[in-house]
């Protein structure tokens, strides 16, 4: 057995026994991990496996989040109802913003990926009457499933253990899948497999579809978690800070960005207990990790254990 | 008619701010192929070294000279000491420049506190001036002024100097230049300087005109992506072009539309993106 898997069994169990051995409070924070792993492993479809760095992508985490919010408080209590449409309209935003997002590379893709998202973090901060402005929306109850209340820290533990687990096998058959294979293809020469009649783009936007739908699973199961869903959620620095989890973990590797998500969620919990300046902690984290490891942990992890056996991917 | 000339020199004198900010990001880009994510963190520093210098001596004059200088010595460091290491990684010194975006903004927040401040205007500039029937701040039409002659002057280093020709063709071709001669490290160093000089200089102008607060930083820079994907990347036409435009429609949408402030200067941007991928000036 290959220790990587031994790795990840061990963290299944750990994350599965957990209710038994932790706190409510740490249980909360590993919950917490699980769905930014989430989030950076959808980011890590788009940028580690198709290579489009999008500094936009909490567009979809946001609208995935406003939208159960908004439809909670305002509509309809009905659990099904509200997640499928907060599935839904990221998924549609996704479809709208990729057909002006895919057109460009590079760092125009991080400007475009940006400028959009900032929209949405424009109208959610501004339109106060329809969104609540900056106080956001208070008071998401989490949902009953079954006649089980998912309201205690324990059931809401196992439910997003559920979604994450539905959802990483999900993106491992995407990425094994012939479509993950072109996209990687993509990734490393568009010009190579636009010869070889692949149509790029169609495939890039498939792949930011995914990506956007991912996301918003996250988006969905946070709102639930906070039971609040304000601009915050919309802003930049969680983009960014899931940029970050990607490539600290390891770009193009999924469970690499899981890995980096849960660094950093645990390194903004502890630091921002000890010290107010968490976010100039987190500019010099984002300096180190792209000056010194640009491949990230599972990166440097392969390079030392592998013994080359696996080039990079 | 009053209501559309104060709007329309408003959104000019807003544009021109854009522009001084576009410009440098714009070249800085087109030379180095950097992404400055930090460019509107280098307007926010500029605005608040203007503040401390404005308080400690009187003079606006030297605190613009103080904060550009200042600005441009700080990205002077920056280049040489950590960007200069990933040269030719666009997705790293992207990443790279948005830890210090977070690193700037966080401790600027700790030195000058996050109350909005804004800085006094220079004398002679703090009344109102009368135009026929219009009545308009005569700090605004300053602001215009000095966007033009920055306009001018930055065409003219461009197009008409020997440093200029030198900037162009490492515009044009980074590494024929760097073949036929061209001193390339000195050239970036100095082109990533020149453009956070433009954005210290642009945050103590636009610091006398709308403030300066926590999250100036972030709503500049997001604006003059919007100049430079609107006007193409590394064209200083584009930069002034896009920034007047950016200018009139934020200042016309903010008076028509408050609560969609954002959504009025990106719909325009995505009608251009969607026909002109390259923007208006910008080469393919």
């Amino acid at each position: 057995m290959r220790p990587a898997r031994l790795v990840g069994i061990f963290a299944a169990l750990f994350i599965l026994a957990a209710p038994a051995f932790l706190s409510t409070y740490y249980l909360g924070l590993l919950t917490k991990m699980l769905i930014f792993a989430l989030f950076a492993m959808s980011l890590d479809l788009l940028l580690g496996y198709t290579g489009l760095p999008s500094l936009g992508h909490v567009a979809y985490f946001g609208t995935g989040a406003y939208t159960v919010g908004l439809l909670s408080l305002r509509v309809v209590k009905t659990f099904w109802i509200n997640a499928l449409a907060g599935l839904a309209a990221p998924t549609l935003v996704a479809l709208g913003f990729n057909l002006l997002t895919i057109r460009a590379r590079g760092s125009y893709f991080l400007m475009i990926t940006l400028a959009l998202a900032q929209v949405l973090w424009g109208i959610a901060f501004g339109w106060r009457s329809f969104t609540g402005g900056d106080d956001g929306l208070p008071g998401i109850a989490r949902p009953m499933l079954g006649g089980w209340s998912m309201a205690g820290e324990v059931p809401f533990h196992y439910f997003a253990v559920v979604v994450f687990g539905v959802c990483l096998w999900l993106l491992s058959v995407v990425v094994r899948s012939p479509l993950g294979r072109a996209l990687v293809g993509i990734r490393e020469s568009e010009t190579r497999m636009r010869v070889l009649g692949y149509n790029v783009w169609a495939y890039q936007y498939v792949a930011s579809i995914l990506a956007g739908f991912f996301a918003g699973v996250a988006g969905v199961l946070f709102v639930y978690y906070n039971g609040y869903v304000g601009p915050a959620y919309l802003s930049v620095v969680v983009s960014g800070q899931a940029l970050l989890m990607v490539i600290l973990g390891g770009a193009g590797t999924l469970v690499g960005p899981a890995l980096g998500a849960a660094i950093i969620v645990l390194l903004e919990n502890f630091l921002s207990a000890y010290t107010e300046r968490w976010l100039t902690a987190l500019g010099i984290i984002y300096v180190v990790v792209t000056l010194y490891a640009p491949r990230g942990v599972l990166g440097i992890l392969r390079d030392r254990l592998g013994g080359g056996r696996r080039a990079a991917t | 008619m009053t209501f559309w000339v104060v709007q329309a020199l408003n959104g000019v004198s807003f544009g021109m701010l854009l522009f001084l900010l576009a410009a440098g990001l714009s070249l800085i880009f087109g030379v180095m192929k950097v992404l400055n994510l930090a460019h509107g963190s280098f307007y926010l520093l500029g605005a608040y070294l203007g503040l401390t210098v404005l308080r400690l001596t009187h003079s606006f004059l030297l605190a613009l000279a103080a904060a550009a200088l200042g600005v441009a010595a700080l990205a002077l460091l920056l280049e040489r000491t950590v960007l200069r290491r990933i040269y030719g990684e666009e997705l790293r010194q992207a990443l790279l420049t948005f830890g210090v975006l977070f690193i700037i903004a966080d401790q600027a927040l700790w030195i000058w506190g996050g109350n909005p401040q804004t800085l006094p205007k220079p004398a002679g500039f703090t009344a109102s001036v009368r135009l026929g029937d219009v009545i308009f701040p005569s700090y605004r039409l300053l602001v215009i002024a000095v966007g033009v002659v920055m306009g001018a002057a930055l065409w003219w280093l461009q197009e008409r100097t020997r440093v200029g020709a030198v900037i162009r063709a490492g515009v044009d071709d980074e590494e024929m230049a760097r073949g036929i001669g061209v001193n390339t490290p000195l050239l970036f160093t100095a082109v990533f300087a020149l453009g956070a000089f433009l954005a210290g200089f642009g945050g103590v102008m636009g610091g006398a005109l709308l403030g300066v607060y926590p999250g100036a930083d972030f709503e500049v820079l997001l604006l003059a992506f919007v100049v430079i994907i609107i006007g193409g990347l590394g064209s200083l036409k584009g930069a002034f072009v896009g920034g007047l435009l950016v200018g009139l429609i934020d200042n016309f949408g903010k008076a028509f539309f408050p609560e969609l402030a954002l959504f009025t200067v990106f719909a325009p941007m995505a009608a251009i993106l969607a026909v002109r991928p390259t923007g208006l000036f910008g080469k393919a």
